[in-house]
Order: structure tokens, then C-alpha cells, then sequence
């Protein structure tokens, strides 16, 4: 890929005809963001060109500081005559898989995405390209998810459940995206739902997009002789090694994470429970979205990368490996929750 | 099967020895009693063989998943645990199947064991695809013969004991040693009428077991309350005479009489009405040899005279549980061992090279008896084990009368250099290293070890064996030697098959020494010397 119109550089990828980085890892002049998750936004880059749709998850990422410039879904923008737009990726809020295309070659970077429908975002627009960049977080074919509506189905019994017993849910979720959409699909009149502070202010932000949140309440608001008992609690997993939890007496664990697939991931975590909800594609979604894209090369970063890579050559797919810095699904935790502990 | 798969589900989901419980009291409660015998089996830990190699299961559900063998593999790394990759693999099935337990355990599962490749073949895709995710894991797991649970027997008593009303330690009995998981056996467990019980003459007692101490030695009080043995490691055994049979029962409960044929033979001149607890030890010239030894004789099933001439074996006897026909458990250890030395000593003398009452350690103090436990590491034992004399034998692990004294293990500075992804709960993360010392300029291999390492350390060392990786020989990586960790280890053996030239027992992770360099590792001169050290030929034989 040396040679075409997007690179892969130390600083990351980089279309250097039109002189700017797509989720660049390291500062750049101008960088183009796929979506507000901490390995595809750092701070430090002088200009920021972000999905409009979410343009409120990238700003509290970015700070006040940053000089951010939205685009629309589907506009074009032009940078030194390479036509850059925007197009759902169906992963989270405002996130976008960039599209690039110049003297009638087209890349698209898709960030990371998903195809099943999600009530938060926007669903995945399958873009013909000749260049496809494709992530591959759970791209081993053990990962295919079920249908959401049975994925919600269980969590409700698990709360109605532990409410029974008498019991506080708390439910681990990615901050940014994966809590937002266990608030929004989970049956709201069981009872209250309360927020861990890195989850309530990104539900804000989400709510003031225009997307349907329920009622939350900031656990740090309502003072520590609160009765807990029977709520939902949403908080990110990292504050599942935290003294945090001791605020909410007897309760029950859950986690909402495609790792959730595995038994052993799971006992890993050490959760009650585990609810395989992700927010990346599975298997059957990676082939068909590399399929609808009629690619004649793809580029593999991310998660099982060499596998996706193999299998794709072997079934008549020009796939190569591509070594970026992104991480996937644990991203969130290991890079933005350091600084958000109560 | 449905109800005991959602019990499996159940405990899996759960680290919660409450929920553990409530949820077997409520299979059982619901359970028919031919189905709850096998539940019952299983959950206690008995496994039927292998029905069907795992090595078919996983080429017929490759061809089902229209996958590679290739992505197979690294999907099973990727989950650690066979049956489990295989029902996530296979094509989607919503169905229930509702065959009881015991018609699928007895019916559908065991007699496959003898059938045709075709007829297995066509029955496990039947069975495929009846079940669902769950169903397909349980089934897997059984036809296998891998399946595990996270309750101990221990814990299935427990849950026996609340809905009979029966004492555990009655139920645990009536489940010790062989028997049919059977309806009548099952009613038997939880009946509670107690003085049905005839007891059958192979089935042993619960073993008492020890707990590591975990304070001074004189939080015990005074030490004439106590006796000293010396803590040897071998095989814990219950040796059983009764009406002219003999039985020899492993910790683990398998009956190993014919492996041992010197010990059986031994025990047969007891008296009617003898039961007897102690270690099986490979013993020659008067002192116990390396573990190891005895590994060579623990998997054979023809011992040639070669290997009895070569490894040959005693048992060190240490309690007596029936003495004269009756069970005497509740009696006080002090007057078990006296029992114990007069049944020993009435043996024959060649009856007695084999039975040996382990000697008892002398000590006026905590600190003698602390300086007489440094000889630990020279006699090839691995410290003390500690009895108060009021005790009687009881049932299980118990705390406070039973201690193991152990020396502090041996260690050495070590590298990291291969890893493997782990499995169950381990999986799809480094965590099954070797570790390599000096020899001149070279790391050599010289240990394997798995635990030691909280989680947070162990996501450290899985980026760092990614981010490092120099060479991929299958699931094994190579990686750039820069970690180095301390690593404990109870004992040293020269060894013609390892590349270091020595084996180590029981090496696992102290802690990471990441103050430390790799130039700042031991070398194997360190280690051959402290192979020196403790190999000094001593008796220990009275």
C-alpha cells in the first residue's frame, strides 16, 4: 500500500495528497477522526475534522481547546482536490467510516464498526471501494452474536431478577457507546438506573444528540446512605477493581462485552454475569461487509488480524495484514478510565 | 437434559457459594432420581472414559462449521476449552432437547463408546442438532469425558445435606468409593434412615486433610499437645482390609490396589476390620526417592518386574480409622497411634518393610523442633506435618488440628522466554511461560510455571509477549528476554531429559522481579549447587 493514496505511517494513516491523517496515533497537522474512542482520538493534533453527528462525544474527548470542524454524513469536503466524506459505521454515536477518493480511486478507512441495527446511531452504509481498511476485534468465526432483542431479554430477567432478592444491578460498560446502549434498550420501567461519573456525562452528551436515553442519576450526586437496592447501576469495568462498589451493598455483577462469548473470558473478569453485547462486528458481519464493499484489497488492522487475512486469501479475497496502533474492544478501559475514577 | 444443563449454567455463571448451593437445591429438588444420581456423579466429579476422542468430535464439527482445521485450532486457543469452541462453531440451533439424563447418559452416551465411526457419527449430529448452545457445551463436555464444574464435592453435599436433613459427613461417606449412579443409590444418599447403612467392605472413609499454617508455630501452644511427622510427598492412600479383601483407595478415590502389589500384598496379613491412612512413597536403601521415580510407575498398567526391582514402594502409615472392625474416628489420635503401632508391629517382619509407621519427631520446643525441620530438604521431605493428640480423624479439609510445617521452597532469578496462551479461564491470554537461566552466555530452559501472577500482572506480561513476539513455533511464541521473575520450587533432581540438565517440582511464579535485569539472573551453576547441596545421601530409617 506504500505507494497509494493512503499510507501507513509511524504517526498512522495518511493520505498524503491531501495532507492529512485518519485517526492518527501521534500529532499531526490535520487529523480526520472516525470516531470519539480513545485509539482513534488523541489529543495534540493542530486541526480536528470530525463527524458532525458526533461531535459532542469527540469535544469532551478533545477538550475546549481543540480546533474541531464538523462534516455531515455524506458531504463532501475537499483537500487539495481529494474528495474526503463521512458515512455511518453503525458502532457508536457519529461514528463514521472515512471515505477517500481521488482521480477516481476510492479508499474507505472504516474505523470500527457493526452491522447489526443499534437504536443509538446510525446504521453502517456499505460503501464500494477499491481500498477497504477493515478492523478484526473479533474476527474468529466463535464471535457471532444474537439477535439484540434476546440480548436485552436477559438482562432484564437478571435485573428483574436481582431485584427480587433485593439486590443493586451493576452492569460494566464501555463509558463511551456500549453504556449508552444498554440504557437504551434495556425495559426502563423496572427501575431507577444510576451512572458511574465517566458514564453520566458521555449519556448527557448523547441526550443532548437527540438520542433516547431514560432517566439516569449520577451515583456521585445522591450521597452515600442511598438505597441501592433493586437499581441499575452502569458503570465502566474499570470500576469493578474500585472500592466504588462497596457503595451499593449486596448486588450482582454483569458485563457487556462481545468477549462475553467465551466462558473463560468471562471468569477472567470475574463478573456474576456476562451479556454478549458488542458494538463490533462479528464474523458473519466482517465477511459481508468486506463482501458489499467489492474491495480488490483489504487491509486488516486490529484483533485477529492474520486469521481474517488467511481466511480471506484462501477464499479468493487479495487481503493484507496492516499494523496500525489501534486496539479494538479494551481500548476504552486501558486508555481513557486511568484518569476517570471517582 | 434440559434441567441439568440450566444447572450447569447456573454454577457456571456464578462465583457465589450461596447461589451454588440454592441452585443445586433446586435441581435436586426437582430432579427425578435417575437423573439426579448422574447429576450427582458428575457434579462430584466422576467422569465416564472417553466416549468419543475429542480429535473426531472436532473433525465432524469442523465439517459442520465449513471452517478449516487451521481457523479451528485458533479459535480453540482462543476460547481454551474444546467442547466449548466446538458448540460456538457450530451451525445456530434454537431447539431444546428434552431426553432425560439418564436415557442420555445411559442410552444415547455410554453405548457409543463401543459403536461404529458411522454410527457415532450419525448420533452425534443428531444430538448436534437437537440441542442448543448450552445442551451442545454440556453434551460435548460429557461425551469427551472433560467435564468440570466449579463445585466441589464438598459443596453437592452441602445442598444434599439441607434437603435430607441428613449431617454431610454421613452423605459424604455413603459417596465415597466405587458405586452405580444408580436410583436406588441416589435414594440411599439422602435417605435418612441411618441405620440402614451396611456399609460395603471397599468403601473407604473421607479423607481428613491438612491446612497449610499460616501463622508461628507457637500460636499452637504447648508442643506436648502436638505430634511432629515428617511431611513426605507421595501419593496419599487408605489402605482397607476387610473380610480377606484388600483395597487400596487414592485421595483422588481411585481404587489403585493392583499398582501397588508390594502394598497389597502387605496389607493382606492385617487383620480382618483394618483401615489404615498414610503415603505412598518410592522408597529403596533406606531413603525415599524422587517423585519422579514414582510418576514412572503411576501411569503403567503392566508393572514388569524391571520397574518394581526399580522403583519399589512403602507406605508410610500415619492413622488409623478401623481398628477391630470398628470405626474409630472419633477416638483421639494419640490412642489411634498406639493402635496403629501395635497393628504394625504384630506384622510380619517382611509385612512390615512395607507397612512403616512414620516416625515421630521429638522436639521439647517450637524452636527445636524448627531446627530438626531444616533436615527437611535433606531427607527428601517437605517439613512437617503437625497433629494435635486430643483430634479425632474428621472429615474433609478442617482447620485447627491437622498443619502442614513446610520449609520455604527454593528459588532462583529466571527469564522469560516462551509463552503460551493458557486455557479455561486462562484463555486467549499468555499465561503459560518457560523460564530460562544462564549457562555461559546462553539462556537455557529450566522451568515451566503457570500461577503466581495476580490479573493485572498477568495482561501486563500478555501485551509485553505480543508486543515481543521474536518467533511463533505453533501456539508457543518467543519472545525477547527481558522479564525476569522469581521462581519458587519445592525440590531439584538431575534429569538427562532436560536441556538444563535438572527437573524441579512444583515450580510456580513468587513474584515479578521487574527491579531486576537479565544479566541480574541466576545461572545454572547456582542451581547445581544447590543440587549439591540437598543430595547428600542420608537414612532416614530408624
Amino acid at each position: 500500500m506504500k505507494s497509494g493514496l493512503v499510507t501507513l505511517t509511524d504517526r498512522g494513516l495518511y493520505c498524503r495528497q491531501g495532507d492529512f491523517y485518519i485517526d492518527p496515533w501521534k500529532p499531526v497537522k490535520r487529523a480526520v477522526l472516525t470516531h470519539a474512542h480513545a485509539d482513534h482520538t488523541y489529543r495534540g493534533n493542530e486541526d480536528y475534522l470530525v463527524p458532525a453527528e458526533g461531535e459532542r462525544l469527540s469535544r469532551i474527548r478533545l477538550g475546549d481547546e481543540a480546533k474541531i470542524s464538523t462534516q455531515k454524513y455524506g458531504e463532501i469536503g475537499l483537500f487539495n482536490g481529494v474528495k474526503v466524506s463521512f458515512h455511518p459505521a453503525g458502532h457508536v454515536l457519529g461514528s463514521s467510516q472515512v471515505r477517500v477518493e481521488f482521480k477516481g480511486e476510492i479508499w474507505v478507512v472504516s474505523g470500527d464498526y457493526k452491522l447489526m441495527p443499534d437504536e443509538t446511531c446510525a446504521p453502517f452504509e456499505p460503501i464500494k471501494c477499491h481500498h477497504f481498511i477493515t478492523e478484526a476485534t473479533f474476527g474468529l468465526p466463535i464471535y457471532r452474536w444474537q439477535p439484540t432483542k434476546f440480548v436485552f431479554s436477559e438482562i432484564n430477567s437478571w435485573w428483574r431478577r436481582n431485584q427480587e432478592k433485593g439486590k443493586a444491578s451493576v452492569i460494566f460498560a464501555y463509558s463511551l457507546g456500549k453504556s449508552q446502549r444498554v440504557m437504551n434498550g434495556i425495559d426502563r420501567s423496572i427501575g431507577r438506573i444510576f451512572t458511574h461519573g465517566a458514564v453520566e456525562r458521555l449519556t448527557d452528551a448523547y441526550r443532548e444528540s437527540g438520542v433516547d436515553m431514560p432517566e439516569t442519576q449520577y451515583v456521585g450526586s445522591v450521597g452515600n446512605k442511598r438505597d441501592f437496592s433493586g437499581s441499575l447501576i452502569v458503570a465502566p469495568p474499570s470500576a469493578q477493581a474500585s472500592t466504588w462498589l462497596r457503595r451499593f451493598g449486596s448486588h450482582s455483577t454483569g458485563f457487556a462485552s462481545g468477549w462475553m462469548m467465551v466462558r473463560g473470558a468471562r471468569r477472567q473478569r470475574a463478573v456474576d454475569r456476562g451479556f454478549v453485547l458488542s458494538d463490533h462486528a462479528d464474523w458473519p458481519e466482517l465477511l459481508r461487509a468486506i463482501q458489499m464493499s467489492e474491495a480488490e484489497t483489504v487491509y486488516v488492522t486490529h484483533g485477529f488480524i492474520e486469521e481474517v487475512v488467511r481466511w480471506l486469501n484462501e477464499n479468493g479475497q487479495n487481503a493484507v495484514p496492516l499494523k496500525t496502533q489501534f486496539i479494538g474492544d479494551d481500548a476504552e478501559e486501558e486508555i481513557v478510565n486511568t484518569g476517570e475514577h471517582e | 437434559m434440559k434441567l441439568f444443563t440450566e444447572l450447569y449454567v447456573e454454577l457456571d455463571q456464578t462465583n457465589k457459594t450461596n447461589e451454588k448451593i440454592e441452585a443445586m437445591r433446586f435441581y435436586f429438588d426437582q430432579a427425578d432420581a435417575r437423573d439426579a444420581a448422574w447429576a450427582f456423579y458428575f457434579l462430584s466429579g466422576r467422569k465416564p472414559r472417553q466416549i468419543i476422542p475429542s480429535k473426531k468430535l472436532r473433525e465432524w464439527a469442523i465439517e459442520l462449521a465449513g471452517i478449516p482445521e487451521w481457523l479451528y485450532l485458533e479459535s480453540r486457543d482462543t476460547v481454551g476449552d474444546s467442547a466449548e469452541t466446538i458448540a460456538l462453531l457450530l451451525p445456530n440451533n434454537t431447539t431444546v432437547d428434552e431426553t432425560p439424563l439418564h436415557i442420555l447418559v445411559e442410552q444415547r452416551l455410554l453405548p457409543l463408546r463401543t459403536s461404529a465411526e458411522e454410527i457415532q457419527r450419525t448420533e452425534v449430529f443428531a444430538a448436534w442438532s437437537q440441542m442448543n448452545y448450552s445442551q451442545r457445551l454440556v453434551y460435548n463436555k460429557l461425551i469427551s469425558g472433560s467435564f468440570r464444574i466449579g463445585v466441589s464435592q464438598q459443596l453437592v453435599v452441602r445442598a444434599l445435606s439441607q434437603i435430607s436433613e441428613l449431617p454431610a459427613d454421613i452423605i459424604t461417606h455413603r459417596a465415597m468409593g466405587d458405586w452405580e449412579p444408580t436410583s436406588e443409590f441416589f435414594s440411599h444418599l439422602i435417605d435418612p434412615a441411618m441405620d440402614s447403612d451396611e456399609t460395603p467392605i471397599a468403601r473407604p472413609f473421607p479423607f481428613h486433610l491438612a491446612h497449610q499454617m499460616d501463622f508461628a508455630p507457637a500460636d499452637l501452644g504447648q508442643t506436648s499437645e502436638w505430634q511432629a511427622e515428617w511431611k513426605w510427598d507421595g501419593i496419599r492412600a487408605q489402605v482397607i482390609k476387610r473380610k480377606e479383601e484388600v483395597f487400596v483407595w487414592s485421595r483422588g478415590e481411585d481404587l489403585i490396589t493392583e499398582r501397588f502389589p508390594e502394598i497389597a500384598a502387605a496389607a493382606a496379613q492385617l487383620p480382618n476390620g483394618s483401615v489404615l491412612d498414610g503415603e505412598i512413597l518410592p522408597w529403596k536403601d533406606g531413603r525415599v526417592l524422587p517423585f519422579t521415580e514414582l510418576q514412572k510407575r503411576i501411569g503403567r498398567k503392566n508393572l514388569s518386574a524391571k520397574i518394581l526391582a526399580e522403583v519399589p514402594v512403602i507406605l508410610q502409615c500415619y492413622d488409623l480409622m478401623e481398628f477391630e472392625g470398628r470405626d474409630i474416628r472419633t477416638f483421639d489420635f494419640k490412642t489411634r497411634r498406639e493402635f496403629l503401632e501395635k497393628l504394625v508391629n504384630n506384622l510380619r517382619p517382611e509385612a512390615r518393610q512395607v507397612l512403616n509407621v512414620t516416625e515421630s519427631v521429638a522436639g521439647a520446643s517450637w524452636n527445636d523442633l524448627g531446627i530438626a525441620r531444616e533436615k527437611s530438604r535433606v531427607l527428601g521431605v517437605e517439613g512437617f506435618m503437625l497433629k494435635r493428640l486430643e483430634s479425632p480423624y474428621r472429615t474433609g479439609r478442617h482447620r485447627g488440628d491437622w498443619w502442614k510445617w513446610k520449609i520455604d521452597p527454593l528459588t532462583i532469578d529466571a527469564v522469560l522466554i516462551y509463552a503460551q496462551k493458557g486455557t479455561g479461564k486462562r484463555a486467549n491470554l499468555f499465561t503459560d511461560y518457560t523460564f530460562a537461566v544462564w549457562k555461559g552466555i546462553d539462556l537455557v530452559p529450566f522451568a515451566k510455571a503457570y500461577s503466581g501472577l495476580t490479573d493485572a500482572e498477568i495482561r501486563k506480561v500478555d501485551r509485553y509477549v505480543r508486543d515481543n513476539t521474536i518467533e511463533t513455533f505453533g501456539p508457543v511464541r518467543s519472545v525477547t528476554p527481558k522479564l525476569v521473575f522469581e521462581i519458587a520450587f519445592e525440590a531439584l533432581q538431575r534429569s538427562t531429559r532436560h536441556k538444563s540438565g535438572v527437573a524441579v517440582r512444583f515450580p510456580r511464579i513468587l513474584r515479578w522481579r521487574d527491579d531486576k535485569t537479565i544479566e541480574q539472573a541466576d545461572s545454572l551453576d547456582t542451581i547445581y549447587e544447590m543440587l549439591d547441596a540437598f543430595q547428600n545421601p542420608v537414612n532416614v530409617s530408624k
